[in-house]
């Protein structure tokens, strides 16, 4: 087919045309199609905890036992689906046991007790005001929430792992396996799941939350609530709260402050006969 | 034109091919339209028979609706509480909300997605309901 030169700016014009039409229509569309499902900030109307920065104080005095330990260890993993694939290579921890040495590295001396040393503290992920996993994530799928929260966004993960690699403190595991899979025996990973929660899925990384769900529904995280008073959760910017009272009150140290990143997690170690 | 007539045969023939899927469809059995199953122990229970939003507007636009659950839970969450246009509140979940009245995934989400060809990744980390249909 042959086009003369008439022919072929007509076309050329109706397609520019259209071209412009085209994305004010679409835009159009969108518009009303989103007009139903408007989000509507419906401030303090559910109860849900707020604060201005989320922060933790884990009270050792009152973790003596290895079953207290586990109590929140449990309450944890079991609430969120955390997969237990029995073997330390894939491990997947939000809330762990953690030797001194390992936990405080640079603050062993060489004569100090050795009960202290071999003491497991509980750790967690910091929720650093400066989260270095925040700032080399690639596809924004951790990020930090206005109340202080380092939050993982699952559907955005990628899996890279330059979080991991960031972060100084362990605090993040990565699904090599699938968390729904079974084991050798046929034992499921994830021994009873918990139907209000999701899983994760083999490929993404994973970390502690600050119970971002329960706080909605203005419940405590649950491993605060387990720990009858071990760990204490609250706002670090409200002088008048829980955690600030206990800060006040208590000597506490922080993992790798050297490091800069500012951990909203606060250990005492001894209990009141160390203050 | 050299060839004229087998030129035309085979554009004809060409043309059939193009047209076969259409054709297969429309000459051939008709294809019925999946309808999403609703017969849920939960629903039965309701008086008044309503999601979130009016069902012509969840048939077509869940997947923004879930979307924007999404996006405002995981990423903005501040009350995780939807407003419908009546006013009624919801908790914005999709295992909590959506899935407690449709405990059907079967018979409700995967019917349509099933015949549409699409394959949202829902489920390979939210759970599933256990199957419940009366």
């Amino acid at each position: 087919m042959s086009m003369d030169r008439r022919q072929f700016l007509k076309i050329a014009g109706l397609t520019t045309i259209a071209g412009v039409g085209g994305p004010a229509v679409v835009a159009g569309m969108k518009e009303r199609l989103l007009e139903a499902s408007e989000l509507v900030d419906v401030p303090g109307r559910s109860g849900a905890l707020t604060a201005q920065r989320w922060g933790m104080v884990v009270d050792m005095s009152r973790f003596r036992t290895e079953a207290d330990r586990q109590k929140v260890i449990d309450a944890c993993h079991h609430i969120h689906n955390v997969p237990d694939f029995g073997n330390p290579k894939d491990e997947i921890k939000w809330i762990w046991p953690e030797t001194y040495e390992h936990a405080f590295p640079g603050r062993e001396d060489e004569y100090m007790p050795h009960a202290l040393k071999e003491m497991p503290f509980l750790v967690l992920c910091n929720h650093c005001a400066n989260p270095p996993c925040v700032r080399v994530c690639p596809t924004k799928a951790t990020f930090k929430r206005k109340d202080g929260i380092v939050m993982m966004d699952m559907h955005r993960c990628i899996g890279c792992r330059f979080c991991m690699a960031a972060c100084p403190f362990g605090a993040r595991s990565f699904n090599w396996r699938d968390p729904r899979g079974k084991d050798a025996q046929g034992r499921p990973f994830i021994r009873k799941d918990n139907p209000e929660y999701p899983t994760r899925t083999i490929g993404v990384v994973e970390k502690c939350t600050f119970c971002t769900e329960r706080l909605a529904k203005g419940l405590q995280p649950a491993c605060a609530e387990a720990s009858n008073g071990g760990l204490v959760f609250g706002d670090l910017e409200d002088e008048n709260s829980n955690i600030r009272n206990k800060l006040r009150n208590h000597f506490t140290i922080r993992r790798k402050t050297e490091l800069g990143t500012s951990p909203s997690v606060y250990y005492v170690i001894g209990g009141t006969e160390h203050v | 034109m050299y060839d004229g007539n087998k030129i035309i045969i085979g554009l004809v023939i060409f043309g059939l091919l193009i047209i076969s899927p259409i054709l297969y469809n429309t000459i051939g059995k008709a294809s019925v339209p999946p309808e999403p199953d609703i017969n849920t122990p939960e629903i039965n229970k309701m008086i008044e028979k309503k999601c979130v939003e009016p069902k012509s507007f969840m048939r077509a636009n869940h997947m923004q609706i879930l979307n924007d659950w999404r996006d405002e839970v995981v990423r903005v969450g501040k009350t995780r509480t939807y407003v419908n246009g009546e006013g009624k509140e919801f908790n914005m979940s999709l295992q909590n909300t959506c899935m407690k009245c449709h405990s059907n995934k079967k018979n409700f989400c995967d019917k349509c997605h099933t015949y549409m060809a699409v394959k949202p990744y829902c489920w390979d980390c939210h759970i599933a309901p256990k199957e419940k249909t009366t």
